[in-house]
């Protein structure tokens, strides 16, 4: 099978599973991990997965809003990512530890 | 002046007086609160002087005055204005009203100076004389209904006007609730005439009554003219809801003359009669009409004659006279029972102010065992006193005679009369004489039983002259209607009373047979055998209880358990109580544990329970961990995207 048939033989399909897989790789560290610098990058992923969707329908259906929707994404996601980050130095300066369960102390 | 504007000034006079003394409450001024009530009320007699001479003057059938001030209630074709009509039969009403009114006012300034709610009280009598004036004036139904709660209201705001006394209070409230029972069917008796005729308009309603007499006892007419006289029966005291007004004499005696004996107890006689072109199509409610008027006379004055409060004599003595008038517009003689009510408002009145001048001399004392020689004493009290009871007991010529006797040649000789109704109206006229000159004898003649610490006076002149110029019309006011077997005899004076309510009362044929010799000499004879037996029944009265000691006791005696049950009013309010009040607040208690503890407060529990365990498993979603509500989030997603795209 020549390679120039192979990459033509990826089409959005493929795009979007990957995107899925991403996805659900995210979704599972977010519930399942209790790190949270890994849930901070799990979240990153799932973002990162939508925006693989994004430019994939952008680019199939030949618009381009897909594609600044992409950089409002990274740009949130960066806002988000400082945010969480500060979040999780004042669990560790509190608690020493960056575990998720700490966060229950801000239930009212 | 404009007739309208008179009606106007009529109405509006005495509730004027009533804001006036309203306003200023607590003042004790009697002077200046009794001229401004008394003179309210003497302007509105004027005007009612006013109207009758406008009406006189007009031809028979054109007698009638009519004022709309304004539209009150229109809801499709329910409508009614706030209309005033004063005919033959309101106008004579007003003028006692306001005349007999007029006199009480300026009474009560002289017997109730002492007292610290002498402005309320006036504005109070105000107050009643205007609703009482709308109660006579309305032409509607419901128009007379306001004012017919309104003298409700006011009889209840008297009857406790010592209301620092629990029984006075308690009195009031009597004469109120049992007034709302007949109220509630005086409104069905409204609907179903409204029903029937389209309209609540009383001249209408006597326009449209059937011309022929209705003969079921479920006709439309006939139940609704008898919730019409339930109604009555409340408010007029009659059996079976005459037991609030024997009561309602622990209000101040000005006002049991005024509403308790003159004017509002008669609204209710005066309904029939202004409804009488319905009522006389209704011959079943006739008949019970004149079986309860008969049976309230006779029983009313059976407890009468065993009573020791003065006042509680006059009380039953109203009753019964009440009932008369009932039997005269039941057998069909309307112009008879108005007659007797005027009479009876002049002679009544003028007793219940007898007695309060006697009650005012006695400092308060009202038990008749306590009295005795009193004429010495009271001499201008007793003459006028002495007045009232000739005319109360029917001897001629004064006032009670001639509608009396009226009433009991009706009741004879009308074709809804029966014998059995005039020999009651007979027994009740003896009796009557028995009690009153009982009465009479232990309160004015006789030896003084009167305490050492008391002494007698004679009251002010505010008192005794309007007890002389009752006194006065006891006396004459009988001669407009002078029946026509007498006029005959003596000069043919005419019946005035018969021809000036001629065109507005309808008459029944009168059935005795033979020629009018034998008709006349049947009347003679009736009226011989119920004045005979009244004169001895008051002779006999008279020696038992001035000549003979002791002898009322031997009869009481001799009659034992007859007389403890009459002396205790045949256990009436007992058996009310037994057999109605009691199951009732039973009933209420009951429904109290049973229905709103056990039901209606657990379901409503059961509610609260059902929100509270709610919010609590809601709750429980809330743990603050993050991961579970990205779960739910997740959840959330899943569900509405499948939701999306299964569609």
């Amino acid at each position: 099978m020549p390679e120039t048939n192979m990459i033509t033989t990826i089409g959005a399909e493929h795009y979007l599973v990957l995107s899925a897989i991403l996805f659900s790789i995210g979704m599972a560290g977010v519930l399942l991990r209790r790190n949270l610098i890994v849930l901070l990058m799990s979240i990153e992923l799932m973002l990162n997965a939508v925006n693989i969707s994004f430019v994939t329908f952008s680019y199939y259906s030949g618009k381009v809003e897909g594609q600044i929707m992409v950089f409002f994404v990274m740009t949130i996601a960066a806002a988000e990512a400082a945010v969480g980050l500060a979040l999780a130095v004042s669990i560790f300066k509190r608690f020493k530890e960056v575990n998720i369960r700490f966060f229950e102390h801000l239930k009212g | 002046m404009n007739q309208q504007a008179l009606i106007a000034i009529l109405l509006l006079s005495p509730l004027i007086g009533f804001f006036l003394n309203g306003v200023r409450f607590r003042s004790t001024n009697y002077v200046l609160a009794g001229s401004i009530a008394t003179i309210a009320v003497l302007i509105s007699f004027i005007c009612s002087v006013l109207l009758f001479l406008n009406l006189v003057d007009l031809p028979p059938e054109a007698r009638r005055i009519t004022a709309n001030f304004f539209e009150w209630i229109a809801v499709d074709k329910f409508k009614i204005n706030a209309g005033f009509a004063v005919d033959q039969i309101s106008s004579i009403m007003i003028l006692i009203i306001t005349g007999v009114g007029a006199l009480i006012h300026l009474f009560s300034i002289g017997y109730m100076h002492h007292d610290k709610g002498v402005t309320k009280y006036f504005a109070y009598l105000n107050l009643f004389i205007f609703n009482m004036l709308i109660l006579v004036l309305g032409d509607s139904l419901l128009t007379m209904f306001v004012g017919w709660e309104g003298v409700g209201l006011c009889s209840y705001l008297l009857i406790g006007f010592w209301f620092n006394d629990s029984a006075k209070a308690a009195a009031g409230m009597k004469a109120f609730i049992t007034n709302r029972i007949g109220d509630a069917a005086f409104i069905i008796g409204m609907f179903i005439l409204f029903m029937t005729f389209g309209t609540l308009n009383m001249h209408e309603l006597n326009m449209l009554a059937p011309t022929i007499a209705e003969s079921s006892w479920l006709g439309a007419v006939t139940l609704g003219t008898m919730m019409l006289f339930i109604g009555a029966t409340g408010k007029s005291a009659q059996i079976p809801l005459y037991v609030w007004l024997p009561d309602a004499m622990a209000g101040p005696t000005p006002v049991s003359a005024l509403i308790h004996a003159a004017t509002m107890v008669t609204a209710g006689i005066y309904m029939i009669v202004r409804l009488n072109g319905l009522f006389i199509v209704a011959p079943n409610t006739m008949m019970v009409i004149a079986i309860v008027g008969a049976a309230t006379a006779v029983m009313a004055a059976t407890i009468g004659l065993t009573q020791f409060d003065i006042k509680k004599v006059l009380a039953y003595s109203t009753v019964s006279q009440l009932g008369y008038m009932f039997l005269a517009v039941g057998v069909g003689a309307f112009g008879a029972g108005m007659f007797h009510l005027m009479t009876h408002a002049f002679f009544k009145a003028l007793m219940f102010l007898g007695s309060g001048s006697v009650i005012h001399a006695m400092h308060e004392e009202q038990d008749i065992r306590k009295m005795g020689g009193l004429r010495k004493y009271l001499p201008i009290t007793h003459a006028t006193f002495f007045l009232g009871w000739l005319a109360i007991i029917g001897m001629p010529p004064f006032a009670g005679f001639f509608s009396k006797d009226e009433i009991l040649w009706k009741a004879f000789s009308s074709s809804q009369g029966h014998i059995l109704l005039w020999a009651a109206g007979v027994l009740g006229a003896v009796l009557t004489a028995f009690y009153m000159t009982r009465l009479m004898a232990l309160t004015f003649w006789g030896k003084s039983r009167v305490d050492k610490s008391v002494h007698p006076h004679e009251s002010p002149w505010l008192m005794t002259v309007p007890l002389i110029v009752l006194a006065i019309l006891s006396v004459v006011g009988g001669w407009v209607g002078i029946p026509h077997v007498i006029s005959e005899q003596i000069g043919h004076i005419p019946n005035f009373w018969e021809h000036w309510l001629e065109p507005v009362i309808r008459k029944l044929p009168t059935v005795v047979e033979g020629a009018h010799h034998d008709e006349t000499m049947l009347e003679w004879s009736l009226m011989g055998i119920s004045v005979g037996l009244a004169a001895i029944s008051a002779l006999t009265a008279y020696i038992m209880y001035t000549k003979k000691e002791g002898a009322s006791d031997k009869v009481a005696k001799a009659f034992g358990p007859v007389y403890q049950l009459v002396n205790k009013k045949y256990l009436v309010d007992e058996a009310y109580s037994a057999g109605i009040i009691n199951p009732l607040i039973e009933g209420s208690k009951n429904l109290w544990y049973y229905v709103d503890v056990n039901v209606i407060d657990k379901a409503t529990y059961k509610v609260t329970d059902l929100v509270r365990g709610g919010g609590s498993f809601v709750k429980s979603l809330q743990t603050g961990n993050m991961q579970q509500y990205a779960m739910y989030i997740g959840i959330g997603v899943v569900v509405a995207l499948s939701f999306v795209l299964m569609r």
